[in-house]
């Protein structure tokens, strides 16, 4: 794990105390709230629709166990004793009292975490793939560079007041767990002949009311060269983003309306000038940072366990759960265990502070001390040996964290949507419990195969409904929801756009509706083909024939 | 016999939490305590004393909603404000500030 040097101290300190002061005037009323309000979108801290809203960075989603029962504790003491996964590896706290806050973020930073650059027009937290250092199709841990990033661009003077919000994205494995096609900038590692690192770099893609796929502005950016070719890009963006409106403000809209060429020459352009120069990556800096993310000290372990694969034979729902959750882990013996925080009917991305706990007492115990936040909303164990894992499920089981639906119909992303969120037009939890209540069989789940189901509450697209394989948009019209539904989308390497199928459906109306649409897939589909494939061979059109047809 | 209007809510500053402006001129928790106002005259003075609270920093945000009064109980005549009024509906527990708001 990585560990704040004395700068990373230095600065949180200053800005608790900072944040501090400023709450105190604000509450004495020396501060208005126009004056407060930019304050402490710095410092994450939102209005929500029912108390104030703290938003903690999570740096590319790696957490230790004890910044898991730093989370715990805060729930429990300042919140109602639960927390949010986001589908930005974030967690939010939904019932935080402004008094609270100085406090609270004391105690963040104890455990070196904050809730900086959460909010705000400046470059959010970067996301990396939540398999990182573990996954077996991996080249290299893209953590190291993540971190680079967080570094260069925490407190950055220059793009501190972009024209809107920046977000970066970060794979080092050639499957795409990352989304790195939807964020302004991705990137996305390949190695050369000579087993050079170099990044693919993408710019301009993003969801929200108008979703592109992004560009690739450079195939190969040899590594030394990453943070002053970032530079060029935000810089290009500073200058010529449009901040006349806030909606076609992002990267994504200038990349789009100046055309991915003249994008790019901009680009080169730019970074022609070398004003970066100074800020080459060097090499042995980023070894320094990737002392920290080693794996644990891996035994050299059998490729089958003999102890595992008898546990298999022992029931059929552990077994289950391993087919669903369990992930290949780059050393032979070893495992990536995908804890799913989507139980039945629950809410997609809560967990209660008796949860946080376990989780941290698991990965103690088990797993390197170290746990991911996916953009799916779930967490990770991302290494342990496979000769754990059954006690590992009893574990989690025991504390309604077994389900076995990772990646299947079950696995909704959802977010808060209209019972929290002051942006939001319609709820969307209420309806990803709806149908994770219908999809509960786990036999029906294996059945349809992979499927990715997404909801968001408004076009913002928080629940990332543009690359489900099927995606639900919850919309308003004369203070009545009703629910979108686009099929197609992927967030994955064959990244898509999914399209608007037809005509809106109630609230009550959407588990039959999603339904229909699974057994015209399941109809349909030819041999293994999955829901995914069997759109893109058929389109839209049964599936419309299917849903409106017959009414 | 139902009567409709508005009611003032905001969000307490040092809390966020949601609160309706009652008849005594005190902020509540409750939204059936709110005071409703009829005549637009009594609808402009109700956001006028919003105004005074928030430049007070009693509370932030201050609107008024359009609601109507039965037999005793306010419900806010759109979705975003009854559940604001009644708490999260997926989460039955915190349903304790106002648990008789219904959300239909």
């Amino acid at each position: 794990m990585y560990r704040y040097d004395e700068f990373d101290a230095r600065f949180v300190a200053e800005r608790v105390s900072q944040f501090r002061s400023q709450t105190e005037r604000r509450l004495s009323g020396e501060l208005s709230e126009d004056e407060f309000k930019p304050l402490r979108l710095m410092n994450g801290l939102y209005l929500q629709l029912h108390a104030y809203m703290l938003r903690v960075a999570i740096p590319y989603g790696t957490l230790s166990s004890q910044q898991m029962r730093a989370l715990a504790d805060i729930s429990e003491k300042y919140d109602r004793g639960y927390g949010h996964f986001t589908t930005r590896q974030n967690m939010q706290f939904n019932w935080i009292a402004l008094e609270d806050t100085p406090a609270i973020l004391e105690d963040l930073a104890k455990v070196e975490m904050h809730a900086i650059q959460t909010s705000g027009n400046c470059i959010r937290n970067v996301t990396a793939d939540h398999w990182a250092g573990a996954a077996a199709d991996e080249l290299a841990d893209p953590r190291p560079v993540a971190e680079l990033i967080r570094q260069w661009s925490s407190l950055h003077p220059e793009f501190s007041f972009l024209p809107r919000k920046f977000k970066i994205a970060v794979t080092g494995a050639p499957n795409d767990r990352a989304a790195v096609k939807f964020h302004d900038i991705g990137l996305r590692l390949h190695l050369n002949e000579h087993g050079q690192r170099g990044w693919e770099v993408i710019a301009g893609g993003g969801q929200g009311r108008t979703p592109m796929v992004g560009v690739t502005v450079r195939d190969w950016l040899p590594e030394a060269e990453l943070l002053g070719y970032l530079e060029a890009i935000i810089r290009v963006y500073n200058l010529f983003g449009r901040r006349d409106n806030k909606y076609k403000a992002r990267i994504k809209i200038l990349v789009h309306e100046t055309g991915a060429e003249k994008f790019r020459d901009l680009v080169e352009e730019e970074y022609a000038r070398k004003p970066g120069s100074g800020i080459e990556v060097d090499a042995r800096e980023l070894e320094r940072i990737e002392a920290y993310f080693g794996g644990p000290n891996f035994e050299v372990l059998a490729m089958v366990q003999p102890e595992f694969e008898q546990d298999k034979l022992r029931g059929r729902e552990f077994a289950r759960w391993v087919r669903a959750n369990v992930s290949a882990h780059q050393m032979p013996g070893y495992a990536i265990a995908n804890i799913s925080v989507k139980p039945v009917g629950g809410i997609p991305g809560d967990a209660t502070a008796a949860q946080m706990r376990t989780i941290a007492d698991i990965a103690e115990r088990f797993g390197n001390d170290e746990i991911r936040v996916s953009h799916h909303q779930n967490l990770v164990l991302p290494h342990v040996r496979q000769s754990d894992l059954h006690e590992i499920w009893q574990v989690l089981q025991a504390n309604g964290l077994g389900t076995a639906n990772l990646g299947l119909i079950g696995d909704i992303i959802s977010c808060p949507g209209l019972d929290y969120c002051a942006l939001a037009t319609a709820r969307s939890i209420p309806v990803s419990q709806a149908l994770s209540r219908r999809f509960s069989n786990p036999d029906r789940q294996a059945e349809i195969g992979p499927l990715r189901l997404n909801i968001s509450g408004c076009i913002n697209a928080c629940g990332h409904h543009h690359v489900g394989h099927i995606g639900i948009l919850g919309l308003e019209k004369k203070g009545v929801e009703f629910y979108q539904i686009t099929l197609g989308g992927s967030s994955a390497t064959d990244s898509a756009v999914g399209g608007v199928l037809g005509p809106g459906f109630s609230a009550e109306e959407v588990p039959d509706a999603i339904e229909t649409i699974v057994d015209t897939y399941i109809a349909l589909r030819m041999d293994k083909e999955t829901f995914l494939q069997a759109y893109r061979r058929v389109g839209a059109g049964p599936f419309k024939e299917a849903l409106y047809a017959a009414a | 016999m139902s009567e409709t209007g508005k009611i003032l809510t905001a969000n307490r500053l040092n809390d966020g939490l949601v609160v309706f402006l009652s008849a005594a001129n005190i902020w509540t928790r409750h939204i059936n305590d709110a005071a409703l106002a009829q005549e637009a005259n009594a609808q402009s003075a109700l956001a006028k004393r919003g105004e005074d609270f928030e430049a007070a920093n009693i509370v932030t945000g201050a609107y008024l909603v359009g609601a109507e009064r039965d037999d005793g109980e306010i419900l806010p005549d759109h979705i975003r404000e009854r559940i604001r009024a009644a708490g999260p509906s997926v989460h039955p527990g915190l349903l304790v500030e106002n648990p008789h708001v219904s959300l239909r």
